[in-house]
């Protein structure tokens, strides 16, 4: 058989950016200055999100698809990726962990999670995963000499390599099934002998579905998520808390959507209940929170709960809503960490929820722009916030899922408990000490970013809306 | 179907309104902490501009008809079919006017009392007018409901860094009850719009007609946030609370502004959308709004404390208010429209004048008092004209609104009318006990030598007597607006077809 060069016009971003990442490694060893690396890292999303442009297409005998759904996943990873390295190096500089690798395990974990949104066949979907995964692990033990940053990538290890098993074993399940690896062969396989509600198949989406929900820290695979959170810098707590779950929910929507799309019904049954719980703990164990990043850890399992109704709706309008969620939530969430990243001094930890205590009138400049970000991540108008919820649930309710809407509505409500303590401790209590602000202009460029896309999107949501909806034309 | 008179003088009037207390605030944000002065200077100067333009309104309306005035109309998101849609009718329009007259009295009556954080208080304070005329404007219900949400961020502020010693507590207590009655109306809302055929609009809401099931499930949805904003009976319990603890401007914008949004809901969306529910649970509303006007009179004899005082007087005065509008009929509408606009002005009032004498005293204890008329007479008599206005005094304006919604209310049902006179009754009490205690007695060393009203509060408390009297003596300047809007209403909420009766629903 002749050898057929495959079309390499579709994975041009991840060629870039494998080749830059590798380079990056190298270059590390000469370059002294780190802060040179995090701008070569910068520079490198620039052009990877360049080349994203006119990159449409299938490739590798319909393993690797670059389409618009494919593309709006990409663009978050890159926005991540840029906010985590903006609020990077001041960080790293504080906590004595200044090493180049930090950036090249960043774009590399980029590159998984970009290999996952254009997964077209469970295969490419688990090498990304495993990519994406591995940096992350490396990322949460980043601090060698702090035990609880050891404890967080010890448990994010073994957790993950549990999820990556019963991934790899409900992907064999279905390769007994079907006989093919590739999602659509999969639902053309099983549309056209009937497997809908055969058992193997219900396993098969079961364990499916555990491995996503545990990238996505859903509820009740999200033991590892407070810890690692916790325990992880910063800022990579910042980059994990997006990231990875956008990641979760690109192969999530594509594999339930495409492969199992005509077995909806039995999937939305193991997804509703996931989600429920997922809400449910979420908000009210982050009620008894002292520490910010705990507490931000449990709030992101709580998004991940209502972007499931997004997923349990299905077809093209539940799909748009959850990338519209995942678009205003990276930019939210990554706002309310490079906050929690200006409180980290040489002196003070700066995570213990008590130290916001009458931040308004030492800096009210950044009790202001937190004021923002908790108010989005309630889902009060006008801030971007609300209207990623209010997209979800007018896709639920127009599948029919009224009844879930109302209880999602009720959990909302109560996570506005947690959130308003955070304003309620900057505005309203005097300060007990003098807190030091560790700012960059790095880190006010991206606060400057993250904050202006809250209030515009809120006020002004056109335009992300009718991306989503292009990027799912194809479902 | 959709009629509307569209906004042709090519000034787009109710967006200014809108925008304006927004460019104070922005302009707030960048004078200088140090530059208290200036703040506050902004703060008047946009609060009274705003009001100076929103006087067109109360001289251009068209009295003669019920269709939505001064329209404008953009697209919002295309997409979902949300329009930035604004506009007034007989009802709305004189709530824009008094947000806008109070928003100034709130400036001035902290002009002084407001001494930390003043640049964050105006700000805030200026959000919350452009956000409270937002509500009364919008003819979008997303819009209306954006703005409707938005305010909780203000006052949660307001009440939260400005208020009393409790005011933690008062702030998240606030916010949550108000927050969770709102989240259900969203439900409510996205039912309607699928039902409704993808629409927010709504007039176009208002011409569809929706099954009697689904009416009783949104009329509960709604009640949820409007019940709680008024407040009504059992979801009353945020409102002492948050009215004590509240800085003066926050009482008067909440007692005066915010809770007859609850109310305005109602006339806007519960009866118009939904006139088969309605009908179906008048008996329950009239019911809860007699409770409430004898319950909280009867708590308000118990009351130690001023602010809490005036605070239950709120829930026994929106009890004639709910009363009048769930009567369903042009008197018992009308009056209830009517006072709640007394009740902004004299309970606003009443705030006002308890502010006054709190940042005098520092308490608000009210065996603290005592024969304050001798101390400061040109304050005695201010109270004594809000008093009789709060018992409905003939010639006030507080007896054209009662006896308006007494007559609707023994229309409707003897026993409602009855029991809900008994209101005016323990009212009279306990105001007029009130005085005695604060202004007659001997005079208690802590208000000794204290000194009278200066020029900035005879300023704040002026307008509202002279409203009091004018609406008092004259009231048809103000009924006269609402007239067709109501008569239409009504209409309206009779027309859906005879399947009202409950028991068609337990078959």
């Amino acid at each position: 058989m002749p050898f057929v060069m495959p079309d390499l016009n579709p994975v041009v971003p991840e060629i870039v950016m494998t080749i830059i990442a590798v380079l990056l490694l190298m270059a590390e060893l000469v370059i002294k200055r780190k802060e040179t690396l995090a701008l070569l890292a910068i520079i490198t999303a620039g052009v990877v999100s360049f080349t994203l442009i006119g990159s449409m297409g299938t490739t590798f005998s319909g393993m690797f698809v670059s389409d618009g759904y494919s593309t709006f996943f990409k663009l978050i990873f890159i926005v991540n990726l840029i906010l985590t390295v903006l609020i990077s190096p001041k960080y790293l500089a504080v906590m004595r962990i200044n090493f180049g690798e930090y950036y090249s395990l960043i774009l590399f974990s980029t590159l998984g999670m970009m290999l996952m949104a254009s997964a077209a066949d469970i295969i490419v979907l688990y090498l990304g995963l495993e990519l994406m995964a591995l940096s992350t692990y490396i990322l949460a033990g980043f601090i060698r000499y702090d035990i609880r940053s050891n404890e967080a990538a010890i448990k994010y290890l073994l957790l993950g390599a549990f999820a990556s098993a019963i991934l790899l074993y409900g992907a064999s399940l279905i390769y007994g099934l079907t006989g093919t690896t590739n999602l659509k062969e999969i639902a053309a396989y099983i549309a056209g002998h009937n497997l809908i509600s055969n058992p193997a198949l219900t396993l098969s989406m079961i364990m499916f579905a555990a491995a996503f929900s545990f990238k996505i820290a859903a509820v009740p695979f999200h033991m590892w998520a407070p810890d690692a959170y916790e325990g992880a810098p910063t800022p990579i707590t910042a980059f994990m808390s997006v990231g990875p779950k956008a990641a979760g929910f690109a192969v999530l929507g594509r594999v339930f959507l495409t492969a199992f799309g005509s077995a909806h019904m039995d999937w939305a049954a193991i997804l509703i209940p996931i989600s429920i719980l997922t809400m449910a703990v979420g908000n009210i164990v982050a009620l008894s929170q002292t520490n910010i990043k705990r507490m931000l850890a449990y709030s992101s399992i709580a998004h991940a709960g209502y972007m499931l109704l997004g997923i349990i709706s299905g077809g093209p309008v539940g799909l748009a809503s959850v990338l519209n969620y995942m678009f205003i939530y990276a930019f939210m969430n990554m706002g309310a960490f490079a906050v929690v990243i200006m409180l980290r001094t040489e002196g003070a930890r700066g995570e213990d929820i008590a130290d916001y205590e009458g931040l308004s009138k030492t800096h009210p400049m950044a009790a202001a722009l937190m004021l923002v970000f908790m108010f989005s991540l309630t889902g009060i108008p006008p801030m971007a916030g609300f209207m990623g919820k209010f997209y979800l649930f007018m896709s639920a309710v127009n599948a029919g899922y009224t009844w879930l809407v109302i209880i999602a509505v009720l959990f909302s409500a109560i996570s506005a408990y947690f959130y308003l303590r955070i304003v309620m401790l900057m505005y309203m209590k005097e300060p007990r000490t003098t807190v030091e602000l560790n700012s960059s202009p790095a880190i006010g460029l991206a606060l400057a970013v993250t904050v202006s896309a809250v209030v515009f999107i809120g006020i002004q949501p056109s335009m992300v809306i009718n991306f989503a909806r292009l990027a799912v034309a194809g479902f | 179907m959709e009629q509307t008179i569209n906004n042709t003088s090519g000034f787009p009037i109710l967006s200014m309104l809108i925008v304006l207390p927004l460019a104070g605030a922005a302009l707030i944000l960048f004078i200088s902490r140090a530059n208290d002065r200036a703040v506050k200077m902004v703060g008047l100067l946009f609060s009274i501009a705003t009001f100076a333009l929103s006087l067109p309104l109360f001289a251009n309306f068209d009295k003669t008809t019920h269709l939505m005035q001064f329209v404008e109309q953009h697209e919002w998101i295309p997409y979902l079919n949300m329009n930035y849609h604004l506009g007034l009718d007989g009802i709305s329009v004189l709530f824009v006017l008094l947000s806008t007259l109070v928003t100034i009295l709130c400036v001035l009556i902290s002009w002084e009392s407001v001494r930390m954080k003043t640049k964050e208080f105006f700000i805030s304070l200026l959000v919350m007018e452009s956000a409270m005329i937002g509500v009364f404007c919008s003819l979008d219900f997303m819009l209306f409901y954006v703005f409707w949400e938005a305010m909780l961020i203000p006052m949660f502020l307001l009440i939260g860094v400005w208020g009393g010693p409790n005011r933690i507590y008062a702030a998240m207590k606030f916010f949550l009850y108000t927050l969770v009655g709102s989240v259900l109306m969203l439900v409510g809302i996205i039912v309607l719009y699928f039902y409704a055929g993808r629409t927010f609009n709504i007039l176009e809401l208002t011409n569809a007609a929706y099954p009697f099931k689904m009416q009783l499930m949104l009329f509960w949805a709604f009640f949820a946030a409007f019940a709680v904003k008024v407040p009504m009976f059992p979801v009353h319990t945020w409102l002492p609370d948050a009215h004590t603890e509240a800085p003066t401007a926050g009482s008067v914008i909440l007692a005066a502004v915010l809770i007859k949004m609850g109310a305005y809901g109602f006339l806007r969306f519960s009866m118009p959308l939904l006139p088969d529910a309605t009908r179906a649970m008048t008996p329950v509303m009239l019911t809860l709004s007699v409770i409430a006007i004898i319950y909280g009179g009867v708590i308000c004899l118990a009351q130690t404390d001023l602010k809490r005082l005036i605070a239950y007087s709120s829930v026994s005065h929106m009890g004639f208010v709910t009363l009048g509008i769930f009567a369903l009929n042009v008197q018992g509408i009308e009056g209830g429209i009517l006072q709640m606009l007394n009740h902004g002005i004299v309970t606003g009032a009443l705030f006002l004048s308890v502010g006054i004498i709190y940042d005098r005293t520092h308490t608000r204890d009210i065996a603290d008092y005592g024969g304050v008329a001798s101390v400061m007479p040109v304050y005695a008599s201010f109270f004594i004209v809000f008093t009789l206005a709060s018992i409905g005094l003939p010639a006030t304006n507080g007896f054209v609104g009662e006896f308006l919604i007494l007559l609707g209310a023994f229309k409707a049902s003897q026993w409602a009318g009855v029991l809900s006179a008994t209101g005016i009754i323990i009212g009279a009490g306990y105001m007029l006990w009130l005085y005695q205690r604060v202004f007659f007695m001997e005079t208690s060393s802590k208000v000794a030598g204290l000194s009278d009203l200066n020029g900035r509060e005879l300023v704040a408390l002026m307008p509202m007597v002279i409203l009091i009297f004018w609406i008092g003596i004259y009231p048809n300047a103000f009924l006269s607006f609402m007239h067709p809007t109501v008569q239409h209403l009504i209409e309206r909420v009779n027309s859906g077809a005879g399947q009202a009766d409950i028991l068609g629903l337990i078959k």
